[in-house]
C-alpha cells in the first residue's frame, strides 16, 4: 500500500553542514498494518516520516502510496502535504490552544478540498470525539485537556477524514509511564479496530515490541534490520539491534570445534567453554560475540539439571529488586552476566550461583577486526 | 548549676544591623526616591498656580482648563494619536513580514539581514530624522533632486515636513524594534502547530490565517502595543520634522511650553500629565496581555527544529526587498551624512560637488574644544549612569527574584515605573522639582545625571533579571551552607555569576544614555552640553557640515561600543534582551 523506494534526504545545519538524514530507505507497508520506525534520535527515522508526510522534501527516491506517486525525484514530482490526505499525529500533540476541542477535531474538515454541512461536520466530529472518549469535553478549552486527553484529541483530529494512512510520530513519548502503558493499548485497539495503515515512530523499543506488525529497526540514516517483533527480538542481526532492542548480555568468544551433525558449535569464551548454534557461515577459529539475553539465562542454587553444558559457576555481586522479576548480576571470573528471574529467588549477595542457559537461546555475531 | 544565656541579645543585635538589610534598605529608599518623588511633584504643581514674590501659590484646576479647553489641545492631541497610530503601524508592518520573510521562509542571507538589524536601532533618532531631511525636503532634498532631474518631475514629490514625513520617517526608524519582538513570537511558536494544520489539508495561506496569525495575536497587540507608547513619546522626530510645518503633538508642545518666556511650567506639566496616562495605559494593557499570554506558550521543552517554506523563485523577491530595506534604512542616511560632512558649505552630489572634498568638517570637530568637552561629558556621565542603574538594579533584582520578602512586587513594579515615562515627561518633573527644592544640583551635570539613571534603571533591570532568574537558588543556598554571610554570598556568588548579563547591560545603558536627547534638552546649561545637544544646537545653527561630520563619528562609536557588547555577549553566552 505505502511504498518507499530508495529516499535519500540531507539537509543543511546550522552550521552549514550538510547533514545526511536518511540514507537508501526502502520499505513496502501492506494495507491495514503498524510498521515501526525504531531506533535512537538522529538515526532518520523522523525525518523518514516527515518526507512521507510532505513535510520535507528528500533530495533522491519515490514514494507511493495505493499506486499513487506522490514523491519521484526523477520526475520531479512532489505533491504538498495538504494535498496527500494523511493524518498525522505530532510528538507535541500540536493541539491549537485557540481553539475548543471540537474547533480542533472538526479543523481538517473545515479546510480540506472537500466540502462538508455543517451538520455531516458536527456528526462525524462527535463520533471520532466518541471513539476516543472526550465527545463529553467537546466545547472544552482545549489547553485545560490533560497531557493523556490531550493526545487522544491529537488522535481523533488525525482520525477524522478517515486518511488512508495515518503518522504517528513519537505519540507517547510525552506522557509518563503509566499512561503510556495504557494508551499503548488505545493506540494497537484503534488501529486494529479501523485497520488502517499507520507508520509508527519511537526510540522505545518495548513500545515498538507490543504495537508493530513490522519494525524497522534504524542507524545512522539506514534501516539495519527489518522483521516481525520476535524476529527482532530473538534473532537480532547485528550487535546494534541485539543492544538497542532490550537488555542483553555480550560474551566475547572464538570458535573451537563445529559440530554440523548434532547442529552445534563449541566455543571458548570469556566465562568458558560454550555451545552455540551451529552457523554455516562461521568457520573454526573465528572471534564472534555471543549474546543472550538476561531472561533466558537460569539460575539455581543447586546443580541444575539440563540437556546441555552451557552451565557455569558464579558469585552473586548485586541484586536489583523491580518488582515483577528480580535482576541477579552474576561475577563468572571477571565477567559480569546479567539474569533476570522470578523475585523468588532468594540467594543472598556474595553467594556461589549456578547459572545456565540454553544454546537455543544464543545467537552469534562475528567480531569486526580491526 | 546555671549556664547563662548572655549570647542570645547580642545576636538579635547582629541580626538586626545584618548588611543585608542595610543594603535592601538603602536601594528601597534610592529606587523610591527616583522613581516617584520627582513625578508625584509634577502632578501636585500642575494643580497650583505658579508662585510668586507677593502671590503664593494656590490650589487651581486653571493649568488643565487652559490645556484642555483649548481648541489646539483637541489638534495635538488629533496629531499626537495620528502620528503614534501610523508610525507605529507602518513599524509593524514592516517589521512583521520582514520578521516572517526571515523566520518562515528560505530567503537567502537571512542571518546576515538579522545581524545588520540592530544597526538602524543604533542610530540616534536625531541623526536619523535629519537625515532623511537631507533626502527629502522640498528645499535640499536629495532624494527630491534626483525625482526632478532624472524623471522629469516638476515640484519637489515627498515632502518630508509633513505628517506623513513623520510617520515616515519614525515608522521607518523603529521597524527593526518590531521585527525583533515579532522575530521572538516567531522563534517561540512550535511549528508543528503550522504542520498539523497543513496536515489536516489546509493551504498555505489558510495556515498562516486561522493558526499563525491567531496564535501570534498577543504578541502582536504587545508589539503594536509597544511602538505605539514609543511613537507617541517620540520627541526628536515631531520636533524637527512636525514643528517647520507647524504641526504640534504632545511632546513638541511641552517643549514649546517651557520654551516660551515666560516658561509655562503648569500648562507643561498638564500636557506631561496627560501624556503620561496615555502611555501608562498602553503599558498596563500590554502587561496584562503577556501575562494572560501564558496560555498560548506552546514549549514543550524540546528544541524546535526550525523549517523553512520554500519559496522558489519568490526568493528573488524576498531578497530584493531586503536589501532595498537595509539601503532606506542604513545606506542612503549614512551616506547622506557623510557626503554633507566632506563638503565646505552642504551641496548635493554632483560632478562639481565632488571636486570640492574637503575634512573641513571634521577638522572643526575634532578642534572645537566645545564639542570635545560635550564627548567627554557624555562618556563619563554614560559611563557613571551604567554603573549605579546595573549596581542598584542587581540588588532590587535579588530581592525581587531570590527573596521571598513581602511586598517584594512594589519594589519590581517602583524600578520598573520609569518606563512609562516618556524622556521629556521625566525632564519637566525632574526640573520643577529641583527648580523648588533647590540643593544646588538644579545646572549642574548631576541633574542630567540622576535623569539618566531614573529613566534607564528598568533596562538595568530587566538585564540583571534575566540572568538572575537562570541562577539555581540552590548556589546560594550552597555558599550559605559553606559558611558565608549574605554579603558573601551576593559578592563572590551572585555577582560573578550575574557578570555576562551586567555586562551586556552595562553596555546597552551606556549606549542610551549617550545617544539621549529628550530628558538632557530640558535641563543642560549653556556651556555644559552633552553629544546629543551638540547635535541638536548645530542643526539650530545651521552648520550641517559640521554636524554631519559629527554624527558620522557618533555613529562609527556607537557602532564600535555595540561590536564589542555582542562579541562580549556571544563569549558569555548572553542571548540579547530585546
Amino acid at each position: 500500500m505505502l511504498k518507499v523506494i530508495g529516499l535519500h534526504t540531507e539537509y543543511v545545519s546550522d552550521k552549514g553542514v550538510v547533514v545526511q538524514a536518511a540514507k537508501d530507505v526502502s520499505f513496502e507497508v501492506p494495507k491495514g498494518k503498524l510498521f515501526t520506525l525504531l531506533g535512537p534520535s538522529g538515526c532518520g527515522k523522523t525525518t523518514t516520516l516527515r518526507s512521507i508526510a510532505g513535510l520535507e522534501k528528500p533530495t533522491q527516491g519515490v514514494i507511493e502510496v495505493s499506486g499513487r506517486t506522490l514523491f519521484s525525484s526523477e520526475q520531479n514530482l512532489f505533491t504538498p502535504p495538504n494535498k496527500r490526505g494523511f493524518g498525522m499525529v505530532f510528538q507535541s500533540y500540536a493541539i491549537w490552544p485557540h481553539m475548543t476541542v471540537f474547533q480542533n477535531a472538526s479543523f481538517p474538515m473545515e479546510v480540506g478540498q472537500k466540502k462538508f454541512s455543517p451538520g455531516e461536520i458536527k456528526e462525524r466530529v462527535m463520533r471520532v470525539l466518541e471513539s476516543v472518549e472526550l465527545a463529553q469535553y467537546h466545547d472544552r478549552d482545549a489547553t485545560r485537556l490533560s497531557g493523556g486527553q490531550q493526545q487522544r484529541l491529537a488522535l481523533a483530529r488525525a482520525l477524522v477524514m478517515e486518511p488512508q494512512l495515518l503518522l504517528l510520530d513519537e505519540p507517547l513519548s510525552n506522557l509518563d509511564a503509566k499512561l503510556r502503558e495504557k494508551m499503548r493499548f488505545e493506540v494497537k485497539k484503534i488501529q486494529r479496530e479501523l485497520d488502517i495503515t499507520t507508520i509508527y515512530v519511537t526510540h522505545d523499543q518495548a513500545e515498538a515490541l507490543a504495537l508493530s506488525h513490522e519494525i524497522a529497526v534504524m542507524s545512522q540514516g539506514r534501516i539495519v534490520q527489518r522483521g516481525t517483533p520476535r524476529e527482532i527480538y530473538e534473532t537480532p542481526k547485528n550487535t546494534f539491534v541485539a543492544d538497542f532492542v532490550g537488555a542483553i548480555n555480550f560474551i566475547n568468544a572464538s570458535i573451537t570445534a563445529i559440530h554440523a551433525g548434532d547442529n552445534l558449535m563449541t566455543l571458548e569464551s570469556e566465562i568458558g567453554v560454550v555451545q552455540v548454534p551451529f552457523d554455516p557461515t562461521s568457520q573454526v577459529g573465528d572471534a564472534v560475540q555471543i549474546c543472550v539475553r538476561p531472561e533466558n539465562v537460569h539460575l539455581s542454587e543447586d546443580t541444575p539439571q539440563v540437556p546441555h553444558n552451557n552451565r557455569f559457576n558464579g558469585l552473586v555481586d548485586q541484586k536489583i529488586f523491580l518488582g515483577e522479576v528480580l535482576d541477579f548480576q552474576v561475577k563468572l571470573g571477571e565477567k559480569v552476566i546479567l539474569a533476570r528471574v522470578h523475585p523468588s529467588h532468594k540467594t543472598p549477595v556474595g553467594h556461589t550461583i549456578h547459572l545456565h542457559f540454553d544454546p537455543q537461546n544464543c545467537v552469534i555475531f562475528k567480531t569486526t577486526r580491526n | 548549676m546555671q549556664t547563662p544565656v548572655a549570647p542570645a541579645p547580642l545576636e538579635h543585635l547582629k541580626v538586626g544591623l545584618d548588611p543585608k538589610w542595610l543594603v535592601i534598605g538603602v536601594c528601597l529608599v534610592v529606587v523610591g526616591f527616583l522613581a516617584l518623588v520627582p513625578f508625584g511633584f509634577m502632578v501636585w504643581q500642575s494643580f497650583l498656580t505658579p508662585e510668586t514674590a507677593d502671590a503664593p501659590s494656590i490650589f487651581t484646576l486653571n493649568n488643565y482648563i487652559t490645556a484642555y479647553t483649548n481648541p489646539e489641545t483637541i489638534k495635538t492631541l488629533g496629531n499626537s494619536i495620528e502620528f503614534a497610530l501610523g508610525a507605529s503601524f507602518l513599524a509593524f508592518t514592516i517589521g512583521t513580514a520582514l520578521a516572517w520573510m526571515n523566520e518562515r521562509t528560505n530567503t537567502p542571507m537571512r542571518r546576515l539581514f538579522y545581524a545588520l538589524s540592530i544597526i538602524p536601532l543604533i542610530i540616534p533618532s536625531i541623526l536619523f530624522s535629519i537625515a532623511w531631511i537631507m533626502l527629502a525636503s522640498p528645499k535640499i532634498g536629495l532624494l527630491n533632486m534626483v525625482a526632478q532631474s532624472w524623471f522629469g518631475f516638476e515640484n519637489p514629490p515627498f515632502n518630508i515636513y509633513s505628517m506623513w514625513g513623520m510617520i515616515w520617517v519614525d515608522g521607518l526608524h523603529y521597524s527593526p524594534m518590531a521585527f525583533l519582538l515579532m522575530t521572538a513570537a516567531f522563534k517561540a511558536m512550535d511549528p508543528s502547530l503550522e504542520e498539523s494544520a497543513v496536515m489536516s489539508g489546509s493551504s498555505v495561506l489558510r495556515t498562516l490565517w486561522r493558526i499563525t496569525l491567531r496564535l501570534a495575536f498577543p504578541a502582536i497587540v504587545a508589539t503594536i502595543l509597544t511602538l505605539f507608547v514609543r511613537a507617541i513619546e517620540s520627541f526628536e522626530v515631531p520636533a524637527l520634522l512636525g514643528l517647520p510645518a507647524g504641526i504640534q503633538v504632545f511632546t513638541s508642545a511641552i517643549y514649546e511650553a517651557i520654551h516660551q518666556f515666560p516658561s509655562q511650567l503648569g500648562l507643561a506639566s498638564a500636557f506631561s500629565v496627560l501624556l503620561l496616562v496615555i502611555t501608562s495605559g498602553g503599558i498596563y494593557i500590554q502587561a496584562r496581555i503577556s501575562a494572560s499570554g501564558s496560555k498560548y506558550v506552546t514549549v514543550t521543552g524540546k528544541g524546535f527544529r526550525p523549517r523553512s517554506i520554500d519559496l522558489g523563485n519568490w526568493r528573488i523577491l524576498t531578497t530584493g526587498i531586503f536589501v532595498v530595506y537595509f539601503l532606506l534604512i542604513v545606506v542612503l542616511p549614512f551616506f547622506v551624512l557623510l557626503w554633507s560632512s566632506l563638503q565646505k558649505f552642504y551641496a548635493p552630489p554632483s560632478m562639481e560637488a565632488l571636486n570640492h572634498l574637503t575634512l573641513d568638517g571634521y577638522r572643526y570637530v575634532l578642534g572645537s574644544s566645545d564639542i570635545l568637552n560635550a564627548v567627554f561629558n557624555s562618556l563619563w556621565m554614560a559611563v557613571a549612569c551604567a554603573t549605579i542603574v546595573m549596581i542598584l538594579s542587581a540588588v532590587v533584582c535579588w530581592v525581587v527574584v531570590k527573596t521571598k520578602i513581602p511586598g517584594r512586587w512594589l519594589l519590581d513594579n517602583m524600578a520598573s515605573l520609569p518606563m512609562v515615562f516618556p524622556g521629556l515627561v521625566l525632564g519637566v518633573s525632574i526640573m520643577i522639582f529641583y527648580l523648588t527644592f533647590d540643593i544646588g544640583i538644579y545646572g549642574t551635570f548631576w541633574i542630567i545625571l540622576l535623569a539618566y539613571v531614573t529613566r534607564f534603571m528598568p533596562y538595568g533591570l530587566r538585564y540583571n533579571t534575566t540572568s538572575m532568574i537562570q541562577i539555581h537558588k540552590d548556589l546560594e543556598d550552597s555558599a550559605g551552607m559553606s559558611g558565608a554571610g549574605w554579603l558573601t554570598v551576593f559578592t563572590r556568588v551572585i555577582l560573578p555569576l550575574l557578570k555576562p548579563g551586567m555586562l551586556a547591560g552595562w553596555i546597552y545603558v551606556l549606549i542610551v544614555c549617550v545617544r539621549e536627547l529628550s530628558s538632557s534638552i530640558l535641563l543642560y546649561s549653556p556651556g555644559k552640553e552633552v553629544i546629543s545637544i551638540v547635535i541638536w544646537e548645530l542643526w539650530e545653527n545651521g552648520q550641517y557640515v559640521e554636524l554631519s561630520a559629527l554624527s558620522v563619528l557618533f555613529i562609527l562609536m556607537l557602532l564600535v561600543l555595540v561590536v564589542i557588547a555582542q562579541a562580549i555577549g556571544k563569549r558569555f553566552g548572553v542571548k540579547e534582551v530585546s
